[in-house]
């Protein structure tokens, strides 16, 4: 985009700060005990200040309380929905349409504050109105260039008493890859995938090694077929006597904790967290990269006695893993 | 009646007993229609399917309800949730497991700020910290 067609975009969208996004917003009912309760039975809500008048007298509120999460529940538009809306109804969906026009296709939100000022009484009506607050200067992120709009609402009653606010923030970006920006098109549908272990490279030289684990469920030890000599990992040559024949024994799969570390952060996807990351000592005298399960990361020491275990991912990948040993 | 924590019963760094949540459709659409939220995204998997997504996903306001019951059942019922600030990451869908865990991150006169997260296989679905007023 040139920088001229970018001002005036700008200026275009920077218009939108500080309206309202439409007329003030009333809530269809007021707060009331069926909402309520269809709400705390869908999240687990037992707390007796939502469900019990009797036991909601002893506690801080005196009577029947709305949860304060459900807030903004009171003025969602409901059945409506639904049908989205292709033709922008009011100044958000205004602005967010001269965003799309512009090539900032992707939507997400990103944060969300909410003051309570109070909890909501029975009886009472919910007015929201929802201001345009701010749009950032143009941010370059993880899924593409683009601009956080934020709208502030502010909550009060039929007597014009405050409730609370709450600010949200949202990401108008212009998508960074290639297929999410043709599956908005229509062109390919890509569905995301669940993220799993990243697998290890797996080439001529160890290849091997990964099949025998899947297949034979053991961890295998490399040996030289002309000197004996084990190694691992998996390499071309004998470092002893440089030949490049080998065959594999199985291991024990007993072993002894050379050394650790418990990973905290940073936290990928397809992990389980914290991981008690491990180098072991085979019984076999090969040392290997390994992850202690079953076992918390208070109660990992170096010399502990552990055993061999292959783990199969929900994918079916599977992998050596050593857990304490049976003793 | 469960009694409500005190302020000085609180340290910084105190964890909130675990709660593994497993995900059902009837959870997702259930909170979405609680919440008066009827975008198609919440109840209808064609449409999550539309937007890329494997599954219909949990809104917004079904995610900050189950953290605030997770909060409020641990401090007890005259704990007052006074404001909530959140971090929206990736979706929660039917079939994940959200495994929610908070901590005390910090505690000023008689509030304390209680710090939540909720992680799925998908990475972290929310970071939300809840400040609560204690009696």
């Amino acid at each position: 985009m040139s920088d001229e067609k970018k001002k005036a975009l700008e200026a275009q969208i920077r218009a939108f700060v500080g309206k309202p996004v439409g007329p003030v917003v009333v809530g269809r009912d007021p707060v009331n005990e069926p909402m309520i309760r269809q709400w705390c039975d869908a999240m687990g809500e037992t707390h007796p200040a939502y469900l019990d008048a009797d036991a909601a007298k002893k506690t801080v509120h005196g009577e029947i309380v709305a949860p304060p999460t459900m807030l903004q529940a009171w003025v969602m538009e409901g059945w409506a929905m639904h049908e989205g809306y292709d033709e922008p109804k009011n100044e958000q969906h205004r602005l967010h349409k001269v965003l799309a026009d512009n090539g900032y296709t992707g939507v997400l939100g990103t944060n969300t504050e909410e003051n309570y000022t109070r909890y909501l009484r029975l009886g009472e009506t919910v007015k929201a109105l929802t201001v345009i607050d701010s749009i950032s200067e143009e941010k370059a992120t993880g899924v593409g260039i683009g601009y956080f709009i934020t709208t502030k609402t502010t909550f009060e009653n039929q007597d014009g008493e405050d409730l609370g606010s709450m600010s949200f923030r949202v990401l108008r970006f212009k998508p960074a890859n290639a297929q999410a920006a043709a599956s908005k098109e229509g062109e390919s549908k890509a569905t995301a995938q669940k993220p799993s272990r990243i697998k290890p490279p797996m080439g001529h030289d160890n290849g091997w090694w990964w099949e025998k684990v899947a297949s034979d469920g053991v961890i295998p030890i490399q040996r030289c077929t002309s000197c004996q000599k084990l190694r691992h990992p998996p390499r071309p040559m004998c470092d002893a006597c440089g030949s490049q024949g080998f065959d594999a024994i199985a291991a024990s799969g007993r072993a002894t904790v050379h050394t650790f570390t418990v990973i905290h952060y940073p936290q990928f996807p397809g992990y389980e967290y914290p991981i008690v990351s491990i180098i072991v000592d085979l019984e076999e005298g090969e040392r290997m990269a390994s992850t202690l399960v079953d076992c918390k990361p208070e109660d990992v020491s170096i010399g502990m006695a552990v055993e061999a275990v292959i783990h199969e991912d929900e994918d079916g990948f599977k992998i050596p893993f050593f857990r304490p040993a049976a003793r | 009646m469960q009694k409500t924590k005190k302020i000085d019963e609180l340290e910084v760094g105190q964890e909130l007993p675990p709660l593994d949540l497993p995900i059902t459709a009837t959870l997702v659409a259930g909170g979405a229609l609680a919440s008066r939220d009827y975008t198609p995204v919440h109840h209808d998997r064609d449409a999550a399917n539309a937007q890329g997504l494997p599954d219909m996903f949990m809104n917004i306001l079904t995610t900050q309800g189950l953290c605030s019951r997770y909060v409020t059942d641990w401090a007890g019922p005259d704990a007052i949730v006074t404001r909530v600030r959140t971090k929206l990451g990736g979706p929660n869908m039917p079939g994940d497991l959200l495994k929610i865990r908070g901590k005390v991150v910090s505690t000023e006169g008689k509030d304390a700020d209680v710090e939540v997260s909720g992680n799925n296989a998908w990475g972290n679905h929310v970071t939300a910290t809840f400040t609560l007023r204690l009696p």
